[in-house]
Formats: C-alpha cells, structure tokens, sequence
C-alpha cells in the first residue's frame, strides 16, 4: 500500500514522463488548482503548455473543525494542465489511475457530467467528473472560456481529489487516518489545521477587519489596472502581482461567505467585484502574451 | 445494385440524457437527405451508448439516376445566330440542338443530360454536416479554438462504410474509416468492422449496442440479485434510463447498509441513494425501504467484490453526513430559522424568503377566508414553510427542501394537518406527480404558487418563449391541477388580483390543462371557456357534459345554428334590449320554437349540466323548422324586432354552459 505522499510522487512522475512541468504548489491562499496563475493565466493565449502540481486549497465554508471524515477546509488537488488536450487524453488519465496501482479491470469507472463554472474567474468548461466504484475521484474539464476570453488552444484540465483518491486506495472511511508517510497519519499533519481555522473561519474572524482587507486589495488591483493602457514597457507590467491581489480578494470573499457576513442579496454583487478584476487581468496578460508572439 | 451503409460517431463520454435526441435527430436528418438527394434506402437504426452514436441504412442507391432537362432557348425564327449562341451557352455545337414546338410557337432547345453523383460522393459531401447539425443542448469545440467544430464532445473517431468501402471524409482531423473502438475496459481500441459483423464485433469487446438490450440486461439481472430474498427494487424509470444511457455493459450489483440508517427518513435515503449515487433502492413486500441498494456498473463483473466494497463505502459516508446534518438541524427548531430567512433573497426584486413568508401567510388567510375553513393550521403551516431553507439538510439535498421542512416539523410536534401541508408544499412538481394529499396541503401550496405568480407578474418577470427562469409554468399549472382536482371554489379573478397578463396567463394554462392533459378537444375547450373561466371546478362540469352530449344526434346541427342565429344578431345589429311580446308570435314554427325555448329553458335551469345540454340539443326540430319555414327578417319591423328578440333570448339563455358557436361543426 502507497503512502499518501508516494501516491502524489506516482502522480507526479506519471505526468512528468508525458512532458509536463512539475511546479510546486503557488505561495498564495486560493480556492482551487485552478486559480493558480499556472492554470488561469497559462491556459490563455496561443503557447501550448503542460503543468502539474499539488494545490492546497481553501474552502473555508466547508471546513468541519476536523470532525467529518471526508469534509476538509483545507485539501490538495493534483492539478493537471495539457494544452492543447491530446486526443487520447482519457486513454492516458485512465493510465494514471493504473499508475497509482488501482487495477481497472477490477474496478468501475463512469464518465458523469459535470461541467465546470467559476464565475468569479469568468469561466467555463465541459466535462465530468469521474467516478470510480461510486466516489468521485477527479474532476475533468475542457476549458472553453477563462476570465471571459475564449481559449484558443482547448485545454484539458484533470484535477485528482488527492485526499478521496488515497482514502479509497487504503480503504480507510476516514481521510485523518490516511496514512501520510508509514508511522504518521494524515491527522497528525493536518489536524490542527482543521481545528483551528474552523474556529477562526466560523467563530472569530474579524469581519471589519476582512472587508477591510478586501477593499485595499480591491482598490490596489484597481489602481495598477487603470495604469495599464498608458504603461510603456508592457513586458514588464506586474501583471502576477495584480492578480495575487485578486487571489487575496477571492480569499476574503470566501472567509467572509463561511463567516456569514455576506447576504445572499450582496453575494451576487461581491463576485462581480471579484470577477471584473479577474478578467482585467486576464486580458492585460493575453495581450501581454500576443505582443510576445508578434 | 443496393447497398447497406453504416455509419458511427465515435465521442468521448455524451451525457446520458441527450443521446436519445441526437439520435433521433440522427435518423430524420439521415433519412430526409437519403430521401433528398434522391439515394432511395430506408434507416433501418439509429442506436448508441455514451461513447457512441451509429445508423444503419439499407437499399440506397450506389448512384443517383441520370437527369435530363429540357433546355429551351431562342425563337427559331431568331435566325441561326441566336442558336449558335444559344448553343455555346450550352456548351455543345449548334448541330446537337433540336426544335421544340409550344404552344407559342417554335424554339430551340437542348436537352441536357446530367450524369446521377455516386451515393459515395454525395454521403462524403454530406456526411460532416449533417453531424455536425445535430443539436445539442450545450456543445463545446476542441480544436481550433472558437471557430473549430462543435459537437457535444470530442469526436474520436469515425466510421463509414457503404457496403464494403469506406466513405471518405473528416471532421475535427478525424478521417472516417472502418475500425471502431470497444468497451475503455473490456474491449480493444481498434476493430475492425463490416456492415454486418458491426454489432457482434461490439458486443465481443464488451459493448452492447441496442439501448433495449442494455435496459433488458439491467432488469433481469437486477431481478436475480434479489431472487428469493423477498425484496425487490423500487421502480424508477427515470433512473432505468440514465444507466441504460450511461454504461455500454451494463452490470447490476447489490449492496447493504447498516440497518441503523433506517432510523432517517426514507425520503433522506433514498433521495443520497437515487440522487448521488444513482441506486436503485430496495423495498419488501409492503414498500418499506431495506438496508440494500442494487448499483449498475459499467462493466461486466465484480469479482473480488471490491466495486462493492467501494461503493458500500462511500453511501456509509454519505449517510453520515445526512445523518450529521438532522442531528444538527434539530438543534434549532423551524420556529426559530424564520427570522433567518431575511437572508435568503426570493428574487431580488420581491425580497426576502421572509417577506415571502409574512406574504404567503396573507395569500392563505385570504384564501381560508373565501373558502370559509379554519385558518390556524394553514396559517402555520405557511409560516414554517419556507424555514427548512437555512438548514443543513437543504443545502446538501436542494431537491428535499420542503420534504425536510415536513419532517422537521413533524419531529418538533407540529399536528399532522401543518407538517404534511409543509411535506407537500412544492407538489405537483411535475404533470406525472399528484397534488397535495391533504385539504390542507392544497391550500398552502396554492397560497405559495399565487403569491409566486403575483409577485414575479407584478415586477415584470413573465416567462418568455423558452425562458422560464422561475418555473412559473409550472407553478400555473400546479394551480389550475390544485384547483381542478381539489375541486376548490376560488375565483380565477379573486386570485389573479386584477393583473390582466396573470389572469391571461392562467387562461392559457387552462386551455393547456385541459386540452393536452385531460384530452378534451380544443373547440370544447373554448365554448366552455367562452361562457366563463372564473370557477375551474365548475368548468371542469361543463366539460364533462359537453363531451358527453357532443355525439348525439341534435347537437352538432344545433350548434351549426346557434352560429347562424349569432351571425343573424350581428348583421341586424341587435342590442337585445327587448323582451319577447308573445301577442306578436305567429302560429307555426314561430310559435313551436317558442314554447320550446319555455319548455327548455325550464329544464335547462337545473344545476345538473348534462340534462340541461341534453334539453337544449332537443330544440334542434323546432330551430330547424323555424329557419325552414320563418322569415327573421320579416317587413313588419316589430315582428322582425320580435323575432331577433327571441334568438338573442334563445342564445343568451342557452350560452351559460357552452358557447355553442365555438363548436366547430362538420
């Protein structure tokens, strides 16, 4: 039986053989794989790419003070990128599930659809997620739309539920007794984690101080978006740094939505907020990208 | 000579429930362009599984036929330099022209012979287009960016033979050929097929074409699990068809769950079980729910038991959950969840779920008002029926809300009167489901359907073509259904408040309801509807009458001349002031229609609708005789005014149950 951590090298090298970059994870709070600059930015503009990498990622709302055995506030996604998507895409993610020793001939594995929408990222895709004995193990998806811009060279974006797919392979009920490395269990690693930002996510969060946060990260994306047009050397315009003031506001958002700071009524209004500074910098870095290839 | 053709899209994974439509669409789109191109031959199948959509057609054509067209051109009298130019339009010599005779005279002409295309040239030219036509409700493109090829999913591979040849063609950089591929699992990644080997070759790499035989094999083998077990599984359709759709081997397994879940409502489990992970649950004799679930898989065994196993597993999970959140739930009582509905936006125009609430209660105290009944317990229930909206429960399972209102209320006490009223609020949720169970129930989900229908008609938000963001058909119709078949005596124009779009609105689905639902026939439909829509029960009454009446002998023509009788009125422009003065009735037909319109009216005055139509249609003889043998428009003008008198009497008195000249008549 694979370790948790040996299953994500298996991953890893699996997809590195088939020409991927293996990038460790982004150094910013984010929601999922897909908002790391690897995938949003990247799966933009004309330039095929490949990446994989592990994303810890923060669903405030979901956590559970550690207590559910399959609900996690903070879990990691392997996230792949292969742009444009190989024909035989399915033929080699089914392989990858070989590759971390699960015997498909013994198993059952149904493609159910499940496209995908972030409409604070102004994107869409097409896809399933994939079920393997009845437990979703990946979410896969086509790409036809990211920060409101059409793709030009589809991507398949195959994202593992790292935590689920482990779980299975050890067959424990329970993802804190998986076993991260022989003699320390998941737990052990993530426990606290758990506890101590679902205290803080649902009980103690500041909510002045969150939208605080919010408005200055807001209004300094803003700021340095207003100066894109006139700015000279577009190169070297930080459109990265833009964007992680995005990721912040994303972040906030979702702190304060489990905080149940945010009406249903201001919702709406609050990802707009977020989605507009999203397909800003989406569209400052396409362009960024077409006067490379020019 | 005739050849059979084959034709099979090859995609990745289609979502189950729009393969029957594309092929569908498949088969006419194939058959009008067999049928047009003039190729002969008949569909003789349209079949297919997720990863595949495939036609058979036999008795085409390998040709088209030879065509000539008569070409006509200058007058002969134009002189051999009108033909040779005629002629070099033609592309041909002036020798190879004739003379054809009209009826204006001779000219010359030409007939062009036009060689038939080969049914292999016209299926390449058409093949691509005609795949690429099949709609589908939400498409994607994977190669070449927006501007690239659309298609449900990925198209993989293709293959199109007639008879033993390939039909060339391409889409997306995938040429047609004749290998096909088998089961991701079970079967090989490259067959290759004929026209008749096409479905063995497929079923010997473990994929079974025809959906009929998939659904087939799912309900033996379900069957067996459960042989000599006393249960069985709970019937559902609708899930029968998604796993026919959504596996190309279909395998049923069984599986078991520990007993102690039963103590949750069935509707929770069932709703994880049917929802979630697409069960079917498992019921003995009685119904009663049986800590077991048949799974299907998509593949041909499980020999290990581990698909089983896993699947066992993750429902334990699943059950934990749902369990975790009623126990959770029940710390706050419904009661007390009301004020947290100010949080939860209705739409953004009409507020709140609480606003919805306090309007809700007022639609029902309203309605309990009209109807005379008791409105404690509806009023209750109205105020705790949005309340399961906030709870843990809902938000995991959308599709439970109102259900989890029900049993929570139940839980907490409230009589059976409130929490079923709650349980059946959304009800009927679709034409197939029943209106609530209970007097109750039916005035609570009508209260919440009228303040939903006011509301949104109020701010402008009536459904448009295909776009019915609120469901307010649905809700309508859920109306008129509660209205019907509760037999409640509200007034249309009491619920529609004064909006004339509501109320035109309710009308259509009324016509609807009663023409496409119960079968009635759209002109009775419409004379019922025409002598006054305001009481639905009552309408219903008239219908029923109606129908039954229709077929006897007297009353077709009878309402033939209850239409002349209105279009007489309307040429002379009677107001129908006047009463009839007997004095001025002649003996004869006159006076024979006349005293039968007494006689009738008598006995069309009872509340019974069908003795009263049954006494109209017996005027027939007298109105008959009446237009034979009486002059309406008589030269004295008081025994004319007299005698459109006694037709706008004879129309009036007799229109209260139908509107006869609605009646469309042989």
């Amino acid at each position: 039986m694979d370790s948790f951590q040996q299953t994500i090298f298996k991953l890893k090298n699996y997809w590195s053989e088939r020409g991927a970059i293996v990038t460790e994870p982004y150094d910013a709070q984010v929601g999922a794989g897909t908002m790391s600059p690897e995938t949003f930015l990247r799966v933009l503009g004309p330039k095929p790419y490949r990446v994989a990498y592990v994303q810890p990622s923060r669903r405030p709302a979901d956590g559970r003070y550690g207590e559910n055995p399959a609900r996690l506030y903070k879990h990691q996604q392997l996230q792949v990128i292969l742009k444009p998507s190989p024909d035989d895409v399915i033929d080699q993610y089914l392989a990858s599930l070989e590759a971390i020793g699960i015997d498909l001939k013994q198993h059952d594995i149904k493609f159910e659809e499940d496209n995908w929408e972030s409409p604070t990222l102004g994107a869409w895709g097409i896809g399933w997620q994939v079920m393997l004995d009845g437990l979703e193990i990946t979410q896969f998806t086509y790409f036809q739309q990211c920060g409101g811009i059409d793709l030009d060279l589809v991507p398949a974006e195959l994202t593992y539920g790292l935590e689920r797919l482990t779980a299975f392979l050890q067959g424990k009920d329970s993802v804190f007794d998986i076993e991260w490395t022989p003699g320390v269990k998941y737990a052990d690693v993530r426990l606290a984690d758990e506890v101590q930002n679902s205290v803080y996510n649902f009980e103690m969060a500041g909510i002045d101080a969150l939208w605080q946060l919010f408005a200055v990260n807001e209004s300094e994306a803003q700021r340095l978006i207003a100066l894109w047009p006139d700015y000279k050397d577009k190169q070297r315009f930080p459109t990265l740094a833009v964007y992680d003031h995005v990721l912040s506001c994303s972040n906030l958002f979702n702190l304060l939505d489990s905080r149940g700071a945010i009406s249903v009524t201001e919702r709406v209004g609050v990802i707009a907020r977020v989605r507009k500074l999203a397909v800003a910098v989406a569209h400052i870095w396409h362009q960024q990208q077409g006067e490379v290839a020019a | 000579m005739s050849l059979s053709f084959l034709l099979e899209i090859g995609t990745e994974e289609i979502p189950d429930w729009m393969i029957v439509s594309a092929l569908n669409q498949l088969r006419d789109h194939f058959q009008s362009m067999l049928d047009g191109q003039g190729l002969g031959g008949q569909v003789a199948w349209a079949d297919g599984t997720p990863r595949r959509l495939a036609l058979r057609a036999d008795g085409l054509a390998d040709r088209q036929a030879d065509s000539e067209d008569l070409v006509t051109g200058p007058a002969k009298s134009a002189g051999t330099g009108a033909a040779a130019g005629f002629a070099r339009k033609m592309g041909v010599s002036a020798d190879a022209l004739s003379v054809t005779t009209t009826a204006k005279g001779e000219y010359f002409s030409f007939t062009k012979r036009t060689a038939g295309k080969s049914a292999r040239d016209i299926l390449s030219a058409q093949l691509p287009g005609l795949i690429l036509g099949i709609q589908w409700p939400k498409a994607m493109y994977w190669v070449g960016g927006k501007t690239g090829p659309r298609f449900i999913r990925p198209i993989r591979w293709l293959v199109a033979l007639l008879g033993d040849a390939v039909v060339p063609f391409e889409i997306a950089g995938v040429k047609s050929g004749s290998l096909t591929r088998g089961h991701r699992i079970l079967g090989s990644g490259s067959i290759p097929v004929t026209i008749e080997s096409y479905r063995d070759a497929l079923q010997a790499n473990g994929v079974i074409l025809r959906a009929s035989e998939r659904r087939e094999k799912i309900e033996v083998e379900r069957a067996a699990l459960l042989d000599q077990t006393g249960l069985r599984v709970h019937p559902d359709p609708d899930l029968l068809e998604k796993l026919v759709y959504i596996t190309e081997f279909p395998t049923p397994i069984t599986g078991v769950f520990d007993e102690q879940f039963l103590e949750l409502p069935s509707e929770v489990l069932v709703t994880v079980m049917r929802h979630h992970q697409n069960y079917f649950s498992v019921e003995d004799a009685e119904g009663k729910l049986a800590p077991r679930f048949v799974a299907v898989m998509n593949t041909n065994a499980d020999p290990e038991g581990l698909v089983r196993h896993g699947n066992e597993r993750v429902l334990r999970a699943r059950f934990n959950d749902a369990r975790f959140f009623w126990t959770v739930d029940q710390q706050k009582r419904l009661e007390d969840r009301v004020p947290d509905l100010a949080n939860v936006t209705f739409q953004a125009k009409l507020g709140s779920y609480l606003a919805k609430t306090e309007r809700n209660v007022a639609v029902v105290r309203e309605l309990a008002a009209k109807l005379d009944t008791d409105s404690g317990p509806v009023e209750r229930a109205a105020r705790l029926l949005k309340a399961d909206l906030p709870t843990e429960m809902v938000k995991e399972f959308p599709e439970l809300q109102g259900i989890v209102g029900g049993l929570y209320a139940k839980a907490q006490g409230e009589p059976e009167e409130v929490w079923r009223a709650i349980y059946d609020h959304y009800k009927p949720a679709s034409m197939e489901d029943s209106i609530p169970s209970s007097a109750s129930g039916r005035l609570v989900a009508l209260a919440d359907k009228i303040d939903t229908l006011r509301g949104c008609f109020s701010v402008g938000l009536m459904p448009t073509g295909s776009k019915d963001p609120f469901a307010l058909r649905r809700a309508a119709q859920g109306v008129v259904r509660i209205l019907v078949e509760g037999k409640l005596d509200l007034p249309l124009s009491k619920l529609t408040a004064g909006d004339a779009a509501l109320h035109e609105f309710l009308l259509d689905r009324i016509r609807y309801y009663f023409r496409e639902v119960r079968g009635f026939a759209y002109d009775e439909v419409n004379a019922v509807i025409a002598s006054g829509a305001e009481n639905l029960p009552d309408i219903e009454a008239r219908l029923l009458a109606l129908k039954s009446v229709r077929p006897t002998a007297n009353f077709e023509p009878l309402a033939a001349s209850f239409k002349r009788i209105q279009n007489i009125l309307r040429q002379a422009s009677h107001q129908g002031a006047g009463a009839v003065d007997e004095a001025l009735i002649e003996p004869g037909p006159e006076r024979v229609l006349y005293d039968e319109f007494k006689r009738v009216s008598a006995a069309a005055g009872t509340s019974e609708y069908l003795p009263g139509l049954e006494a109209i249609a017996s005027l027939r003889p007298a109105v008959d005789s009446f237009f034979d043998k009486v002059l309406v428009n008589a030269p004295d003008a008081r025994v004319r005014a007299n005698r459109l008198n006694l037709l706008h009497g004879i129309l009036t008195e007799f229109s209260t149950i139908a509107d006869f000249s609605e009646i469309v008549t042989q």
